[in-house]
């Protein structure tokens, strides 16, 4: 482990940084900088992270709560109880809601902004963006710098059904039925009006991220299908995407990860779980199974749920992309 | 950098520059959806802003009405009351600890896993991988017993740690790439001048990889500073609480007690810090995050 172990053979093309390993003997320097280099930040990762990690799955096959010392083995007894809850079940449905639509949205919202963008400028001389274009990448970033729950804090006063400024642009446009329309309280909106807010937050950040990529396509690729007649929205689905699709797979199961997560949203928009459980979702389930009812065994389970749901998601997406003709590279 | 490249080929152009009809319409239809979903993003926050200055009551009264007399009541009342200041100062001393801690290890471990070869550095690459992976939300139960099992629960330099770790395998991920890329003759001629491994590392390689550095600062710094899910479930004394779940907490109590106008000023404080960081980092945030997503 203390990498203090010269390599025994020196391969090809690192050859310079093994022989400095195997000519020296083992110096104080040498051993304190690998103590302190490596041991020092992989014990803290492990002690953090690792083992939290591991002992979640051992913990979600026993019946502790947590405070008691005794914990007892019980299998997957608290799987198949998940299973049974009608309302975990109702959760993982509307996480699953939201892993579904969330990126789709977010991602073609995004492309279709870092496209107005990069490429909605004339059509003669050389390819080019909009006049000004930097004010809108600058406004629409910002969100993503300001905290989540307070973009919740504020998305829950807009949708205010008494003092809130969306119904009083509505009122004030004459829809005279939105008076007191409680968003975040009907069971119909609560979580399109959730999900809105996930988008607001968002969108920027990507749009951003895409511009950067669709900047680094040579200019020529873009002349050339110009000559051949192109237009703008050909040169943008036949040109465009394929080009960046490592990235928009990358954003997609970014997006997809965030969307499973989603605590913080909800936390702030509505933290009991919404009109009749239409918003709860896993992670909210999980911290209240955990952190109020004390039934850390199957807060555990859930969390494990969570991650193979994680881990799936993320397997299709690559599936998906291999199979229509991407490489399989994680643009990281 | 990319602007002044772009107001460049508009000067050589513009000789040219008869618009047709066709790209006189694009172009302000794109304009238009642009301005629109800027519109979207400012009205809410300019809303916050002018409710903030607003009573209890002129904000029952209308939403749009301009509040009576533009004073900083409700500033004083967040900062005071609601205890804005402590968040404020909490959420300093954790980003920051934080952020020094694992700038420092997630260099160094970086450096290690880039430029050494030793058995096992795969598996700890991959280790980190796992951490990237895998849903905070897993470990959240474990974590809560293994702090309070080191004593470190409900204490800001739990917090600090525990940021810290969440944070290294981003941090070490983007450096890897970033030391790997450094020449090796550098460190043999360190080497040879009779540097150390520390010295090597610290006075030579560390100064190389500084716009590695500087980007994933900035990136952990934004990460950080708006972490909500660890310090809700291991921080839960509120005389430690951070700005995020301080302010979670000041919502809460708001819907019993019903001072809109204090939560209003209590969001604005929060945003203002990050604001102010935001006009002036903007432009290498935003190279950040293309950076940092695409190595």
């Amino acid at each position: 482990m203390t990498a203090v172990v010269p390599p025994t053979s020196a391969p090809g093309g690192r050859v310079s940084v093994a022989r400095r390993w195997s000519r020296r003997d083992l110096t104080f320097d040498k051993i304190s900088f690998m103590i302190v280099f490596l041991v020092v930040p992989v014990l803290g990762y492990v002690l953090f992270v690792v083992w939290p990690f591991i002992q979640a799955f051992y913990y979600s096959l026993t019946d502790w709560s947590g405070f008691t010392p005794g914990m007892n083995f019980i299998g997957l007894v608290n799987y198949g109880k998940l299973f049974s809850d009608d309302i975990f079940m109702k959760a993982v449905g509307n996480s699953l809601i939201l892993v579904i639509f969330l990126p789709i949205i977010t991602v073609v919202l995004s492309l279709v902004l870092a496209s107005l963008v990069t490429v909605g400028g004339p059509s003669h001389g050389p390819v080019r963006g909009l006049r000004n274009s930097s004010v809108y990448r600058v406004v629409s970033f910002f969100p993503y710098v300001i905290p989540a729950i307070v973009i919740g804090i504020i998305w829950n006063q807009v949708y205010d059904p008494s003092h809130g400024i969306l119904n009083g642009l509505l009122t004030g446009l004459g829809l005279d039925q939105f008076q007191s329309f409680a968003w975040l309280g009907e069971q119909r909106t609560a979580m399109i009006a959730t999900m809105f807010v996930i988008v607001w937050g968002l969108v920027g950040f990507y749009m951003v991220l895409f511009v950067a990529a669709i900047k680094g396509i040579p200019a020529e690729i873009f002349e050339a299908a110009r000559i051949d007649g192109a237009g703008r929205f050909r040169t943008a689905v036949t040109i465009t995407i394929p080009l960046i699709r490592d990235n928009i797979q990358t954003a997609y199961i970014y997006m997809g990860i965030l969307a499973l997560d989603a605590f913080v949203y909800m936390a702030a928009l509505n933290p009991g779980g919404g009109p009749n459980n239409s918003t709860l979702v896993m992670s909210q389930q999980l911290f209240t199974t955990a952190f109020t009812k004390g039934q850390f065994g199957l807060a555990c389970a859930m969390g494990v749920v969570l991650a193979l749901v994680t881990l799936a998601f993320a397997g299709i997406v690559f599936l998906v992309n291999r199979l229509t003709g991407g490489t399989n590279e994680v643009a990281e | 950098m990319t602007t002044i490249k772009a107001d460049a080929a508009v000067r050589t152009f513009t000789r040219k520059s008869a618009t047709t009809t066709g790209d006189r319409v694009v172009g302000g239809i794109s304009h238009t959806i642009l301005t629109v979903w800027c519109i979207i993003v400012v009205l809410p926050l300019l809303w916050t802003v002018m409710s903030s200055f607003k009573s209890s009551s002129e904000i029952f009264s209308s939403p749009f009405s301009l509040p009576a007399k533009w004073n900083f009541d409700n500033y004083v009342g967040a900062w005071t009351t609601a205890g804005i200041g402590s968040f404020l100062l909490n959420t300093v001393i954790v980003v920051f600890g934080a952020l020094a801690v694992t700038m420092l290890f997630g260099a160094m471990c970086a450096y290690v896993l880039a430029r050494f070869q030793f058995p096992g550095s795969r598996g700890i690459y991959y280790l980190m991988l796992a951490g990237l992976t895998f849903p905070i939300f897993l470990a959240i139960v474990p974590l809560f017993f293994v702090l309070r099992s080191i004593g470190l629960l409900n204490t800001l330099p739990g917090l600090i740690l525990t940021y810290a770790a969440f944070a290294l395998p981003f941090t070490v991920f983007f450096l890897f790439s970033f030391f790997k890329a450094l020449p090796n003759s550098i460190a043999e001629a360190a080497a040879l001048d009779g540097a150390g491994e520390w010295r090597t590392f610290f006075q030579v390689m560390l100064p190389m990889a500084r716009p590695g550095l500087a980007t994933v600062a900035i990136l952990n710094f934004v990460g950080l500073w708006n972490q909500f899910l660890l310090p809700v479930a291991l921080n839960t004394d509120p005389k430690n609480y951070v700005l995020t779940q301080g302010m979670a907490s000041f919502a809460s109590q708001a819907g019993y007690s019903v001072d809109f106008g204090q939560l209003f000023a209590g969001a604005v404080m929060t945003i203002v810090p990050v604001f102010i960081v935001y006009l002036i980092f903007q432009r290498q945030l935003q190279g950040s995050v293309s950076q940092g997503t695409s190595k």
